[in-house]
């Protein structure tokens, strides 16, 4: 073959200039020319600098007590301790249903499974941790591999649906278990969302806020395409009467407002849910365009040959326009949600403590005067952890999309 | 049925006018098709032969005169529209492929979804279709890993499983390498002796002699001259055809 082409056999190998050596990559980028030394040493010399001084604080000045004094806290606000084990139920289930729908829907569900059994992996390894908690980590770790286990040998013939059936009875059981059910003296006595708290309130409002928006900005922007000028004029005026409007005073408005609007002894009193309800109306407008963006970069024909098929508008828009559109926004779509799970840290600000509330309320406790610091690192530290899973579950998500598209 | 309708007619455009805005791009263009029949639309670039066959299943609105398909008058009236197009399958010139579905979900989406076809028999017809356009082994692949020939193939295989009366081609060669032409033609021979009803706007001056039983010569919106490949090819009547042909040939 080789001498066919007219190649000798010696040039199929990289030359020895190019191959791959530490030394060969450190000149070849870092030390190129003068001014690229130069720049390197300058740089170095200020890493250095910056990490000499953090890794100092960290392992010597910083009061750490403040984080285990107050952990409990932290994570869960005021859930009343006796009660710990519903959210550790819930999490196991979580554990137990990524499992299992790891197994069931592998492929494109796998990236984004990984990760999330990677997350309470992850925890384990955060410094503050309890032994017990890092145990209950474990357990979740293991519950997650059952789940991916048992369910390589259950019968299931239609597992899409299976999945969908499995995710939506565990939001069911996921609220009753964290609400409670029946009497004060009950085996589940409620608890009030307002006791919520922590890490525990800020993961669900992101979680509710995404999982409540998506569907109603999908509709949105399909409105705003709409040929019924009712339902585009609707859309349009609700997308940009909300992206007129900064997400704190919409939360202000749910909190102080809209009791000025509803019949008394409505049952949106709670102020959990008055926040949660703010949050989504406002992420649905950006999602709403964002989707948009998407809709706009499906091509005419892709409509005209659903049309030519005899499909109807609704058919076309489930199967062929919405699929590609929501896989060509992803990334822009998980920009949005982690800014929204970070978003949600205003809700501290109307009084509800989430992981950024309760860290306020520790540095204002005179115990614990002048932790900031170690207080907002540790929190800084938790958000990361959620923040960069999310976008690298995306990212392995549109690895797996991304198979044939092109 | 008396013996007069022996021979059905199974597409009649009477008068059929279209504008874009002020732009006229068909004027008053009337064709009659009978059933099993291949007509070839040719013509200059602008002349309104895609714009033409786009208005029998309603991908173009006709702004006056008549379209009948299989006896289903094209109005507005949503029901007729969608039975037509269930009867009238298009192959595009872009073949238009759902990049996100493989082949087979490409073949069997509208089976499923319109036709409300099992999904095993849908697969079924899908793979005797695959054989017959000749990829049955490209099946579970995405449309963009296939050839711009492999993937005209499966457009026709998409819409022949609608199992449609009559096939509308737009164009189906114009976006292909010279070297995966004739597979695609191939195809469509086959097709055509079949005994499906084809109406075909190409450039394959080769496809047309030898397989349209009428042609129709369009230019600037009308519809010029219409007759066998023999009368177009050894006596045009029209100084527009005759210098078309000219050009081409």
């Amino acid at each position: 073959m080789t001498t066919a082409a007219g190649t000798p056999s010696d040039r199929s190998v990289l030359p020895v200039t190019e191959r791959y050596t530490l030394l060969g990559w450190v000149r070849r980028n870092l030390f190129s020319d003068l001014f690229n030394s130069l720049l390197t040493i300058v740089a170095l010399a200020f890493i250095v600098f910056v990490a000499r001084l953090l890794l100092r604080w960290a392992f010597v000045s910083a009061e750490w007590a403040v984080i285990p004094a107050n952990f409990n806290l932290i994570m869960r606000g005021q859930y009343p301790a006796v009660e710990a084990w519903r959210l550790w139920l819930v999490i196991y289930l979580l554990g137990t249903v990524v499992g299992v729908s790891w197994k069931l829907i592998s492929g494109q569900f796998s990236g984004a499974a990984r990760v999330l059994i990677a997350i309470p992996f992850a925890l384990m390894f955060v410094p503050f941790f309890s032994m017990g908690t890092r145990l209950y980590l474990l357990i979740t770790v293991v519950a997650a591999s059952t789940g991916y286990l048992v369910a390589g040998f259950l019968p299931i013939q239609r597992r899409g649906r299976a999945v969908a059936y499995l995710i939506l009875a565990y939001l069911i059981v996921m609220l009753i278990l964290l609400r409670g059910v029946g009497a004060e003296e009950g085996p589940m006595p409620p608890v009030q969302p307002i006791l919520w708290g922590g890490l525990l309130l800020s993961l669900l409002l992101a979680f509710f806020g995404i999982t409540l928006s998506f569907p109603l900005g999908v509709l949105l922007a399909l409105g705003r395409q709409s040929k019924l000028p009712a339902i585009r004029v609707i859309s349009v005026v609700y997308i940009e009467f909300i992206r007129g409007v900064p997400l704190i005073s919409l939360l202000f408005m749910g909190q102080v407002m809209l009791q000025l609007f509803l019949p008394d002894g409505f049952p949106l009193v709670d102020r959990v849910l008055r926040a949660l309800v703010a949050i989504t109306l406002f992420s649905a407008a950006y999602t709403a365009e964002n989707v948009r963006g998407g809709l706009q970069s499906i091509s005419r024909g892709q409509y005209e040959a659903a049309q030519a098929l005899g499909l109807s508008t609704f058919q076309s828009t489930l199967h062929i326009i919405l699929p590609q559109a929501l896989r060509a926004v992803i990334p822009v779509l998980v920009g949005q949600f982690i800014s929204l799970f970070k978003d949600t840290t205003l809700v501290a600000l109307v009084g509800i403590f989430d992981l950024l509330g309760i860290a306020r309320t520790i540095i204002a406790n005179p115990d614990w005067l002048g932790t900031h610091p170690e207080v907002y690192a540790f929190v800084a530290v938790l958000f990361w952890i959620f923040s960069y899973s999310m976008s690298y579950a995306s990212r392995r998500i549109e690895q797996r999309l991304g198979v044939g598209e092109r | 049925m008396s013996e007069n309708d022996a021979v059905e007619e199974i597409i009649i455009c009477q008068d059929v006018c279209k504008w874009f805005g002020d732009f006229q791009a068909l004027k008053n263009c009337s064709l009659r098709v009978q059933a099993q029949e291949v007509v070839v639309i040719i013509g200059p670039s602008g002349s309104g032969k895609s714009t033409f066959i786009r208005c029998i299943n309603r991908l173009e609105e006709h702004q006056a005169g008549d379209i009948i398909v299989d006896g289903i008058p094209l109005t507005r009236d949503v029901r007729n529209i969608e039975q037509i197009r269930s009867e009238a399958g298009m192959v595009f010139q872009q073949f238009n492929l759902f990049p996100h579905l493989t082949v087979m979900e490409n073949i069997t989406l509208a089976p499923i979804q319109v036709r409300k076809m099992k999904k095993e028999e849908a697969q079924e017809t899908a793979m005797g279709l695959l054989n017959r356009v000749g990829i049955p082994e490209q099946a579970d692949k995405y449309p963009g890993q296939l050839s711009g020939g492999q993937q005209q193939r499966v457009a026709i295989a998409r819409s022949l499983a609608m199992s449609p009366k009559i096939m509308l081609f737009d164009e189906p060669t114009s976006a292909l390498d010279p070297e995966m032409i004739k597979e695609v033609l191939d195809v469509m021979q086959e097709l055509a002796e079949t005994g499906m009803t084809m109406l075909v706007v190409t450039h394959e001056m080769g496809f047309a002699r030898e397989v349209a039983d009428r042609i129709v010569f369009m230019d600037a919106g009308e519809i010029m001259e219409v007759g066998t490949p023999e009368h177009f090819f050894t006596n045009a009547q029209h100084e527009r055809t005759k210098l078309f042909l000219s050009q081409i040939l």
